[in-house]
């Protein structure tokens, strides 16, 4: 595949990350079990008659895609690709129970319409009035790569010189309590660590993040996306030799990796994967983690490729994401590995532009 | 013309049959599996038809033989049913042996369980089990594992076009040497969900539907699964495969219109169309048929109409049909459903007839094939349509 590179990002999360320096202000909350993302003002980018429809992922998505392009300069793409784990979840809830309260008489259309899964996608092509390509993929945590893949891809076959590409996803108080009930998130007393935690369960987020790639190294690039690939099930046994595998395919080698930037979400059950890869083959490299900062949500790796980036931008990796206190005077590649629960797998290899 | 991606097998289950030869025998034969609904609890049941599959998801966890404590939504039973046919038909051994991925469609997902439990899960605690299969990309999780497939797995969800995206990306991932394999399609359930929404949009027929005639009402919705086993040529040299088909040309856009509506004169439709006919490196006279999205909504059958005139122009559009009087519409498993259809025609060089057509449109002169019509075809287009404006066409044509 063809190296393409980054030229705009834009994020909303639990930490302001819309009008600040590279995690400048972020704080670690150790102390609740759900980071709700931090709101930009929506109005300085949505009309309010618009807004007042409108659930938090499709706002977020819209903030996050209008920075991405106005920090890369553009109006126009030739392709919009989303990932979104849950969709848009709110609409679909508020549709279902109206169904069950109602008996199903007396319904109005307005959320069955935006709780299509590709609800985000479609508003950004009807805002940009982009009439081209546009896809959205929903597969649990690799629905952000399997849209980064694709996005990367359609510039490799020349089918588009610059796509916007990007993750999002939201929650609800309902989803949340399920969540909480069936132990996907934590429930114990807190503190709530992310690092060598105890507890089965997560910290659970929502957000945004989405990206301009484009097909040419402009003066503006921020990073090169040199690689993504997905693997639907791996033991743990296995992951040093996909990921090793992973990188000799791209002309490279583990001690040429500058930084590793890992999914470590506390889930004390399968957080095992991301040691045993710090413990061996990355026992010399650099290591990040994020997932304190954003929460997991399917989509949260889209804010992991944000960190990335930023680390590339910067050369600087803030003491707030470092897992170890190894460091590079240069950080030229850097690799990312996600996983939820041991299943949708993820590497994504991006280079200094 | 391009030579395209091979097809090595499918598989499918929809309102008119468990196979691609029940399904076929249906379609020539005129029988259509639009009926009152027996297994959802809807207080619509008797005042709409639609196309169910007449197992209840109960029996279909039987032929399934899931255990007992199972989490399968029947979107995801419905999906495994006919992925499992299709990697049969492929005569695939060691799935994993080849670089294989699992590129799935779906709109509802598990909706069909959040419907049942959303008012139990905080009572009993027994129904949380199902909560994770809610996800839309869970129903490609338990499909992958029902085919033992660790490798490359995703979901596409974008409305009613789907399959057709989930066929397109398989094809371009083997194009670009990411997978050898990819086993593609789409899986929709119907729902109580889906019943209601489209009963708001007031597109919903009472009647049995009519595609592209002047005095359609609506759609009717359906249930299906299909796959396609998707390969590349050196593994269909390598393994001696049979090759059924190819898809030679997809194209994808968006109308950027409205939200549910599609633009007047289809622009989206359009796009999509000469998109499919330019990556198929085809001339609009290379199409025998085409499988037109036709879900006799006034909108969608008006727009993609005109859509048709502009790409072939005035009395120079080929045989077209909709095939959902039959099938009904299946939402994101339309495409799949089309996809075997398409490449059934191909194999039997037969158009399949437009169902309870009487009376041309108004707006234009456009009459669908109504009755069986015998004839080579080398080409085929099928279009598929969904909310947000999302457009996509693919071409399959026979292997030379």
């Amino acid at each position: 595949m063809r190296t393409t590179y980054i030229t705009g990002m834009g994020c909303i999360s639990a930490q302001r990350t819309f009008d600040t320096s590279f995690l400048e202000g972020a704080a670690v909350n150790e102390g609740v079990n759900v980071l709700p993302a931090a709101p930009p003002a929506y109005k300085e980018f949505i009309s309010p008659v618009a807004l007042r429809r409108m659930a938090n992922g499709v706002k977020n998505g819209i903030v996050a895609s209008v920075l991405a392009l106005r920090e890369a300069g553009t109006d126009s793409v030739d392709a919009i690709v989303t990932g979104s784990g849950l969709g848009c979840i709110d609409d679909s809830e508020k549709f279902l129970k109206a169904i069950l309260d109602t008996n199903e008489e007396y319904l109005t259309p307005l959320s069955f319409i935006q709780s299509s899964n590709n609800t985000v996608g479609t508003q950004l092509a009807l805002r940009l009035g982009c009439t081209a390509y546009n896809f959205t993929f929903v597969n649990a945590a690799v629905s952000f790569e399997s849209a980064l893949l694709d996005a990367a891809l359609l510039i490799d076959e020349r089918e588009a010189a610059t796509v916007l590409v990007g993750g999002v996803d939201e929650t609800t108080d309902f989803a949340l309590s399920l969540y909480k009930a069936a132990g996907f998130i934590k429930t114990h007393e807190p503190p709530y660590p992310v690092l060598h935690s105890v507890s089965k369960g997560v910290v659970y987020g929502e957000g945004a993040a989405f990206f301009v790639l484009d097909e040419k190294k402009s003066p503006g690039a921020c990073a090169a996306i040199v690689d993504v690939d997905i693997v639907n099930r791996l033991d743990a046994g296995d992951i040093a030799g996909t990921i090793g595998a992973f990188i000799a395919s791209n002309g490279l080698d583990v001690a040429e990796i500058d930084a590793l930037v890992l999914g470590y979400n506390g889930d004390a059950e399968y957080d095992g994967y991301y040691a045993t890869l710090s413990e061996t083959l990355f026992a010399g490299t650099p290591q990040v983690y994020y997932k304190h900062l954003s929460g997991e949500y399917n989509t949260a790796s889209a804010f992991g490729l944000w960190v990335g980036v930023n680390i590339l931008k910067t050369q600087s990796i803030p003491g707030i994401i470092s897992v170890n206190a190894v460091e590079r005077r240069e950080y030229r590649n850097i690799l990312l590995y996600n996983h939820y629960k041991g299943r949708d797998q993820s590497m994504i290899l991006i280079a200094k532009a | 013309m391009r030579r395209g991606v091979a097809i090595t097998g499918m598989g499918i289950v929809s309102a008119i049959g468990t196979s691609a030869e029940e399904n076929f025998h249906a379609l020539v034969n005129g029988t259509d599996g639009l009926t009152a609904i027996d297994n959802i609890e809807t207080i619509h049941r008797d005042s709409i038809r639609a196309g169910e599959i007449k197992r209840t998801t109960m029996q279909l966890a039987e032929d399934l033989r899931l255990a007992p404590d199972h989490t399968f939504s029947r979107t995801a039973m419905l999906g495994a049913i006919a992925a499992r046919q299709a990697v049969a038909h492929s005569a695939i051994g060691a799935i994993n042996a080849r670089h294989t991925g699992l590129i799935s469609a779906t709109t509802v997902g598990g909706v069909d369980l959040t419907e049942k439990y959303y008012r139990r899960y905080f009572e009993d605690p027994d129904c949380l089990k199902y909560v994770s299969s809610h996800d839309v990309g869970n129903v490609a999780h338990k499909i992958a594992d029902e085919l033992g497939l660790r490798g490359f797995v995703t979901t596409v969800s974008t409305a009613c076009s789907s399959a057709a995206n989930a066929i397109m990306f398989g094809a371009r991932l083997i194009q670009s040497g990411k997978l050898e394999r990819a086993i593609v399609g789409g899986t929709d359930a119907l729902t109580k969900f889906t019943i209601n929404g489209f009963k708001t949009l007031m597109i919903l027929s009472d009647a049995k539907s009519m595609p592209f005639d002047n005095d359609r009402k609506g759609l009717n919705l359906g249930e299906a699964a299909a796959y396609l086993v998707l390969e590349s040529d050196a593994v269909v040299e390598e393994d001696g495969k049979t090759v059924l088909a190819r898809v030679s040309g997809y194209g994808n856009a968006n109308d950027a219109f409205h939200l549910t509506a599609s633009s007047e004169n289809g622009d989206g439709a359009y796009r999509a169309m000469m998109k499919a006919l330019t990556t198929a490196a085809a001339r609009p006279e290379d199409i025998d048929y085409i499988n037109v999205h036709g879900t006799a909504t006034p909108n969608n059958d008006l727009s993609e109409g005109r859509a048709m005139l502009r790409v072939f122009g005035e009395h120079r559009v080929p045989d077209f049909s909709s095939t959902k009087p039959f099938s009904g519409h299946a939402l994101g498993a339309a495409a799949a459903i089309e996809a075997v259809y398409s490449i059934l025609a191909l194999q039997h060089g037969v158009v399949f007839p437009n169902l309870n057509f009487t009376t041309p449109m108004e707006e234009f002169d456009l009459i669908p094939q109504t009755s069986v019509k015998r004839k080579p075809i080398r080409h085929v287009m099928s279009n598929s349509f969904g909310f947000g404006g999302n457009c996509s066409t693919l071409i399959f044509s026979q292997s030379e």
